[in-house]
Order: C-alpha cells, then structure tokens, then sequence
C-alpha cells in the first residue's frame, strides 16, 4: 500500500475528527479556492505538455510554500482507480477530478486539513477543513495557504471580475464556503424540507454527503454560497455562519422536540437501528450509513453509552467500498463489501449495550 | 410514491438540488439511484443549467452569435454553451457581450470585490479600493450609521481624485 494511504487509513480524517464548536450539528466547516495560472488556457484548452508543465509548477511551488512542506503529492498516472475512489470517500477530490481524462494530481497535507486539487475544472481547487463549526478558522489557514502560493505563481485575474474561473459560477472570489450538517431530527420531524426552500431563497445551496444529487444519505447536508461575485471572502463567510447558526439552533429545538414529546417512538427508532448494526450479516452502505446516522443522535442525546464520536465517524469512512477495500488491502466484489462491512461494524460496535 | 426511472419500485431516494433558487425534486428507488447515479450528475451539473442560461443570454441581447469564436483559445460560444466552461482567460472579454448578462443572472452582481493579486499594478488597486468602499458606504447606509458614513464619502473622493491624477499622468 502507499506511504499515504497507509497514514491516512489510521486516522479518521480532519473533517471527521469530531471536535469543535457544535460538531453535534456541524460535523465540519470547508472552503475551497478557485485558481487559474496566468498565461495558460484553461483546462479544456491545455496541452498535454501544459498539463505536464502546470503539475511541475505546482508541485516546485507546494514544496516551497512553508505551511504545505511535508505534502504528499500524488500524480494520478501513478495510482490506481481504488486509490482515487478511496481519495474520493474521503473528500480530498471531487468526482469530477477522479474520473475526467487528462494528466491530473493532488496534494495532502498529512493531516489532511489542506488539499490542492491539480487540473481539475480549473487549474487549482485549494481547499481546506475543519471538524466542527469552525469556518473563520477554515478561512485562516486557506487565506494563509493561497498567500504563500500567490508569491510564487501569478494568477489569472480581471480588475473587474476578479479571479477569472473556467466556469463564470466560480468567478470574482473563487470562493465556496460550506458546513457539513446532520440534520436528524429536523428530517424525523418533517421541517427539513421547509428549511431548505428557505436556504434556497437565501441564495445557498444544499447538497448531499458526496455532493451533487445524494441528499438521502445519513440526514447528512452540505450548505454552502451560491454567487462568488461582488461581495468579499469575510462577507461571504459571515453571511453563510449567520445561516448556519440559526440552522444548528432548529436542528436543537427539534431534538428537544423528539426527547420531550415523542421519546417513546425516537427510542424504538433509535435502539433499533442499533440492533440492526449489532446483528447484521449483509449490510449496504447506503442502510449502514442511515442507521448509523440514528446511532449518531443517540450518542448526542446521551442514550448511547461507550461510543466515542471519534470511533463512529470513523465508522461512517470505513465502510464505503474503497476503504473497504484499503482494510483488508484487496479486491472486494460488491456482496463481499456487504459481509466484510457488516463484520466490521459488529466488531466495532461490540463494546456497545443494547440498553 | 413511485421510483421516476422504473416506475415500478416504491422511491426511496429523494434529490432536492437547488440552483438559481429553483429547486429540483428526482425521486428514485435504491437500485435505480445505483444504477444511475453516474447518469443523474450528468443531468443535473451546472453547465447544463448554465447552458440553458447561455441561451437566455443571448436572446437578452437580441444577437444570437453562436458563432463568435475565442481569438486567443478558438473556443466558440456554442462550445461554452454545451460544456458550461471557457476556454481561456480572454474568452471572457470575447464574449464579454453573451457572458456579462449571464454572469449578472447567476452572481446577482458584475463587480468583484475581495481578494487580489497583491503584484497588481497600484492604479488598478485604487479602482478596487474605490468599488470596496463603496460597498462599506452602503452598508453603513443601511445602518443609519451615518457619521461614519460621511467620514467614509470623504476617503472614497479622495481615492477617486487620486485615480484621476494617476490617469492624466499615464496619458
């Protein structure tokens, strides 16, 4: 296995490490930078010798810049598809960078709370995490990464429309701010989707845990800006922490809710899936996710005794399929995945009463 | 209710996908979600929504020039319009005609403000700093905070007279 997939398969990853302000509700705060170098088309446009030339420049600039000295910088020719997918799981790259064709590579901070995305939709996508409600913070050190990156390599930018992007969506700042949120009991008590109209009338976006088009899982949602033109990064931010704050207050009014006037039905749903986990011989990772999401609550609320929050984040990285696979450092067909997943949650569950 | 790809299995898997405060709504069962899950991000990306924008731009502006290409790159602006992306920094002042109506629809804005390279040339930071403080004026505006406001009006002449004196010598 590589140095770095070795490392990070040892820790749950920043964005799970499941410290911070109100990381009940807000597991972790993201914002991502876009970049195009200056004298260069866009993607679409790059030769393959630019593509070539753009990963040198990066990677010659990466080790220089002092915040980022130890990064592991990983060119894609030399990886495998499971190495991607495993990246993917736990977002370090997007799809998009995983999948499309052409010379691409990242580099990861060996706490993997930075990642420079190389080639993707634009030449960078820089981006950094933190555990919990922590989004100044998250823009601290990013704002303090692009500095270091900015003395080196120029930057394509327009005195009117800022950081030129390849799609106009991106362009002014280049910057998209966003909060990883479990919504549990804003879902169980049907205000979830009221809630969303609302963000949407803010002009934010809502997606899933693994971006675009996969809401369902785990009551997991991804808030973030829509326009990242004509206000500034600190704006941007302030006005994104406004919203989230009063989201992380519904989601507390609703746990009070359930506790107070339903507890006998969130009881049963919760001891449940529970004893669904413990007892499972086959599980999908789509019904592991959403137990485990219930599990999560109960850990909140102070049902569930034994579990570490560390432990159970970590459980939600471990039985996606490339991780899997990483874990017991094979090739794993799709039913295998279902046993394997349902050993290893039984296994790290074991310490756990059904009481 | 009923999966919309097969019909058949009960839908399981609700996508609320918002752009442009419009709100998108797919229900599907759990096979067909697997199935299609790489077809529905196709879908439902950006540029296909901007690719409907992009010709709502050009009916905007009473010209429909699909044909205009990048001089730089020779990306045409049917290109953009089906991929969603450019195809070089200057593209966008080729064409700056089609995208700007564009680009005020999707940011609600035109002007950026925020960050820069901090190389960029002296009078072109003025300019920014003008736009920058502007948008403070606003705010301060709004919060009948107007003593401030004032104090602000006095810097934003100052830095406006001095970029007029920096034009005249460049001249």
């Amino acid at each position: 296995m590589n140095e770095w997939a070795g490392q990070f398969l040892k820790n749950p990853t920043e964005w799970l490490r499941g410290s911070g302000p109100d990381v009940d509700v807000v597991v972790s705060s993201r914002i991502r930078l876009a970049r195009n170098l200056a004298g260069f088309p866009f993607v679409a446009k790059l030769t393959k010798e630019q593509e070539e030339d753009i990963i040198d420049l990066f990677e010659e600039s990466v080790h220089e810049a002092p915040p980022l000295k130890n990064t592991f910088f990983i060119r894609y020719h030399d990886v495998t598809e499971l190495d991607k997918q495993f990246l993917l799981e736990r977002h370090l790259i997007s799809r998009e960078h995983a999948t499309e064709q052409g010379e691409k590579a990242v580099a990861i901070s060996p706490n993997e709370v930075v990642s420079l995305m190389i080639l993707e939709e634009d030449h960078l996508r820089l981006q950094a995490f933190q555990s919990g409600f922590s989004i100044t913070e998250t823009w601290r050190i990013i704002n303090e990464i692009i500095n270091g990156l900015e003395k080196q390599l120029p930057f394509s930018f327009h005195t009117e429309l800022g950081y030129l992007t390849a799609c106009p969506t991106n362009v002014g700042t280049g910057l998209r701010a966003s909060c990883m949120l479990h919504l549990p009991s804003l879902v169980l008590t049907k205000q979830v989707n009221k809630v969303l109209q609302a963000l949407a009338k803010l002009n934010l976006a809502t997606r899933g845990l693994y971006g675009e088009g996969s809401q369902a899982a785990g009551n997991f949602f991804q808030i973030s800006n829509q326009a990242t033109l004509g206000q500034n990064e600190e704006d941007i931010i302030a006005g994104l922490e406004k919203v989230i704050r009063q989201m992380v207050a519904h989601e507390k009014e609703a746990r009070q809710y359930l506790l107070e006037k339903r507890k006998a039905k969130f009881d049963d749903q919760m001891w449940r899936a529970l004893g669904t986990l413990k007892a499972a011989r086959v599980i999908s990772s789509g019904e592991a996710v959403q137990l485990l999401s219930l599990v999560r609550l109960g850990v909140d609320l102070g049902f569930v005794a034994n579990l570490k929050y560390s432990e159970l984040n970590s459980l939600f990285l471990l039985i996606q399929p490339a991780h899997l696979q990483k874990l017991y450092d094979r090739a794993l067909g799709s039913s295998e995945r279902d046993i394997r997943r349902a050993d290893l949650i039984r296994e790290k569950l074991k310490a756990v009463d059904l009481a | 209710m009923n999966c919309n790809v097969c019909g058949t299995n009960e839908a399981t898997i609700h996508l609320t996908e918002i752009v442009n405060e419009q709100m998108v709504e797919i229900h599907l069962c759990e096979s067909c979600a697997q199935d299609k899950g790489t077809e529905f991000k196709a879908h439902f990306n950006v540029s296909d929504l901007l690719s409907g924008l992009t010709d709502l731009a050009a009916e905007v502006s009473g010209v429909v020039k699909t044909t205009t290409k990048c001089p730089n790159c020779g990306l045409s602006y049917e290109e953009f319009g089906r991929t969603g992306r450019l195809g070089c920094a200057e593209c966008y002042e080729a064409f700056s005609k089609l995208l700007m109506p564009l680009i005020k629809r999707v940011q609600h804005a035109t002007q950026h403000i925020g960050k820069r390279p901090s190389r960029l040339a002296p009078a072109l930071r003025t300019g920014q700093d003008v736009r920058e403080l502007e948008n403070r004026l606003q705010k301060l505006i709004q919060q009948e905070e107007f003593e401030e406001a004032a104090r602000l009006r006095d810097q934003i002449k100052q830095l406006e007279e001095k970029l007029k004196k920096g034009k005249r010598k460049s001249q």
